[in-house]
């Protein structure tokens, strides 16, 4: 049998996408977890909680939460473009995509590399003698801000591939069920970190 | 592809032998009986360390293993059964099996991330046999923190291997969802789905769902050791309790990822081997939704003793009792659909009938339990033992053994022998009962679970238990020797043995490659027995 032919068989754009809204849910479990806890200890600590988010750094958040928008409408541009059938265009934006999400993790890791020259990391001796509200607010913040980056890395390694195949011409405006999924994906990324500024920036 | 016949057609098993047609293979058939041939490895170490830790409480006092290795071996029976074998169990085997027969379907609708879901679950699996080699953990499968973050054993192995499991656990969950919405025959109407395709439909939400929750707690376990964030640490501000309300929001529902697929099995067993329509179609497949909505907003009854509000122990209580309701909705729906039917005692049925007896059971002790002033007394005993036995492995256990009796004609095309799957069926009856019986008594008497010693007074009960898991394990080995022999020696079996109505018995055993000549038309509701048929 032929494996192409098998393939061309099953092939439906309403599974593929099905199947990457219910990934999509299962991500926003994983972060629930996370904002579960948020919630328990901000009900606990909110004096503390306060205290350590007015020591975060309001101008480089916000950087970021424009630097993110950003990106999410270059991947929209992207899909939108490659449906029209611009290819070198949609290629464009999805190198301006990785462009800012780069971008990101560079103001992300200044922040931290910030943070760390302070000594507060998870277990320092500096974020030890503080009052338990706060290190529990930069150990939430160390592990939501990471986990949120460890999935920008994800999506930044998804929109290359998507950007190779475009270039390798495998992809259509018949055929984008990958990067009409990687844009999904790319939109609960940048969503994700809408609910984690104000949660850690905004609260003082 | 060009239209085939059946006869042109040749079986799932005779295309593309070798070990690479197998390793490779998209075909949902053949992962079904990957998944089978690998649990099956994995139940029969899991069963291992439960005969040997029985052995051990034989006697008073410590014999062969210290109370280190006695604890290793316990996390391990757990870690192996819960996330090896009873949680993936039916949906893995006999879902990737039958429901794309079961809905006139080709094949689930991502097949390859379907064997990858395989080779995610052979991953984790061998994980969590390996972390034996390196010393063994002894947390319990629950790795409470803040044992699980300060013990000395190497938890990162089994704690990957779990997050590794919940990755296979969501994509099949995802595979079934989109398989279900997109891939119906033409014709088949949500109502007129076969109930076990209602139960992993469920089954698969629950799986989506709360998996995550599960493997974001490990992962936070894991920070907790390797980068000391404090979390769950009271030393920096966390607290501990948040712990086990997390694990029991996914863990407790995860009970439900192992029953209710094992309630559609019983949903497909009773009607054919009674020649009756399922008594209550539509009371069965919502009481299947209840169980899953309420069962996700019971979790705190793992939690009576922990510390919690007087408030919050009434409401979850109370919650406990209501989810009994739906469960017994069943039990009665099957009972009813049994009276005046035409009952054939086959394997099947037998090990069905058994599952509603155990079953009754462990509901039943469940409320026990669920009651707040009796818990206080029976928290952290035997009791509570026994009564997971006889829920799990009492019941979606038994439906797996039936399933595995229903459905082996059609998975290999062989018969078994009959009068063995009886005599297992017996036997598993027995040594079960023998085995889990004197644990109830032993706990009310004030026995604590988890211990490698106890006082003289409880001999006689451990001394039943322990012959009677020697019975239980016996009926195991012979349920395999009857399966793998007659794999050989078998003789051949026609399409339909059972006579059933139900779709995938209406093609060739073993199935053809493609499943379908032409894909089916659905025009009626499942279950069409006109009583006596036979």
């Amino acid at each position: 049998m032929n494996i192409e032919q098998h393939t061309e068989e099953h092939y439906d754009p309403v599974s593929n996408s099905m199947g990457m809204w219910l990934f999509l849910f299962t991500e926003v479990m994983l972060f629930g977890v996370m904002f579960i806890l948020y919630a328990m200890y901000l009900h606990t600590y909110g004096i503390d909680f306060r205290h350590g988010s007015g020591q975060l750094n309001l101008v480089m958040g916000g950087l970021n939460t424009v630097v993110l928008i950003t990106s999410s409408l270059t991947m929209a541009l992207a899909i939108w473009a490659l449906s029209l059938g611009q290819r070198s265009k949609s290629f464009l934006f999805l190198g301006a995509t990785i462009a800012l999400a780069g971008g990101f993790l560079v103001v992300k890791s200044f922040e931290w590399a910030a943070k760390f020259h302070h000594g507060i990391y998870p277990g320092s001796a500096e974020l030890l003698s503080r009052s338990p509200g706060e290190m529990v607010f930069f150990s939430l913040y160390f592990v939501m801000t990471g986990l949120h980056a460890f999935h920008v890395i994800i999506g930044m390694i998804l929109i290359t591939v998507n950007a190779g195949f475009l270039a390798k011409g495998k992809m259509s405006p018949e055929r984008m069920d990958l990067m009409k999924n990687t844009g999904l994906y790319w939109h609960l990324v940048d969503l994700i970190w809408i609910f984690l500024f104000p949660l850690f920036y905004l609260i003082v | 592809m060009t239209s085939t016949t059946a006869a042109a057609q040749p079986s799932y098993l005779a295309v593309k032998k070798g070990i690479a047609g197998w390793l490779y293979t998209t075909d949902h058939k053949r992962i079904g009986i990957l998944y089978l041939i690998g649990m099956s490895i994995f139940f029969i170490a899991g069963a291992s360390f439960g005969v040997m830790m029985r052995l051990e409480l034989l006697k008073s006092g410590l014999q062969y293993l210290d109370a280190d290795v006695y604890n290793r071996i316990l996390t391990l029976h757990g870690v192996i059964m819960i996330f090896l074998f009873i949680v993936p169990g039916i949906p893995a085997v006999f879902g990737n099996f039958m429901l794309p027969l079961m809905i006139g379907a080709k094949d689930v609708a991502f097949p390859k991330i379907n064997l990858l879901s395989w080779y995610c679950y052979m991953a984790g699996g061998i994980l969590a046999l390996v972390s034996l080699t390196l010393g063994g953990v002894d947390t319990g499968w629950t790795f409470y923190v803040p044992f699980s973050t300060s013990s000395a054993s190497n938890i990162y192995v089994p704690l990957t291997a779990a997050v590794i499991l919940g990755w296979s656990s969501i994509l099949t969950g995802i595979n079934f969802v989109t398989t279900v919405h997109r891939l119906r025959c033409p014709g088949l109407k949500w109502f007129r789905l076969p109930l076990f395709v209602w139960s992993l439909y469920a089954t698969a939400w629950v799986q989506i769902l709360a998996t995550p929750v599960v493997g974001m707690l490990l992962i936070l376990v894991m920070l907790e050791r390797f980068l000391g964030v404090g979390v769950f640490d009271p030393t920096r501000g966390g607290d501990p309790i948040l712990y086990q309300h997390i694990f029991w929001i996914y863990s407790h529902p995860a009970v439900y990822i192992m029953i209710l697929p094992a309630m559609g099995v019983i949903s497909e067993i009773i009607p054919t081997f009674t020649r009756k329509a399922i008594f209550g179609y539509s009371f069965i497949a919502f009481s299947s939704v209840a169980i899953a909505a309420i069962g996700s907003l019971v979790w705190a009854h793992h939690m009576f003793t922990s510390g919690m509000s007087d408030t919050a122990r009434i409401v979850f209580s109370f919650l406990t009792f209501i989810v009994a309701v739906p469960s017994a909705i069943k039990i009665f729906n099957w009972i009813t659909t049994m009276y005046k039917g035409s009952i054939r005692l086959e394997p099947p049925l037998l090990f069905a009938m058994i599952f509603i007896f155990l079953f009754s059971i462990g509901g039943l002790t469940g409320l026990i339990l669920g009651a707040l002033s009796l818990d206080i007394h029976l928290h952290d005993t035997a009791f509570v033992v026994a009564h997971f036995h006889y829920t799990m492995l009492g019941g979606a256990g038994t439906l797996f053994f039936a399933a595995m009796h229903y459905w082996y004609p059609k998975m290999t095309g062989k018969l078994y022998s009959i009068k063995f799957g009886h005599i297992t069926a017996i036997l598993f009856l027995i040594g079960f009962n023998l085995t889990y019986v004197p644990l109830f008594v032993a706990g009310i008497n004030g026995m604590p679970r988890r211990y490698a010693d106890y006082l003289p007074d409880y001999a006689f009960y451990h001394q039943a238990s322990t012959v009677g898991s020697w019975i239980m394990y016996g009926s195991f080995l012979l349920m395999v020797v009857n399966f793998v022999y007659h794999l050989f020696k078998g003789k051949k079996s026609p399409a339909n043995p059972w006579q059933s109505v139900s779709l995938e018995w209406q093609i060739p055993s073993p199935p053809p490659l493609e499943n379908f000549d032409t894909i089916p038309e659905i025009t009626e509701k499942p279950y069409k027995y006109t009583s006596g048929s036979v």
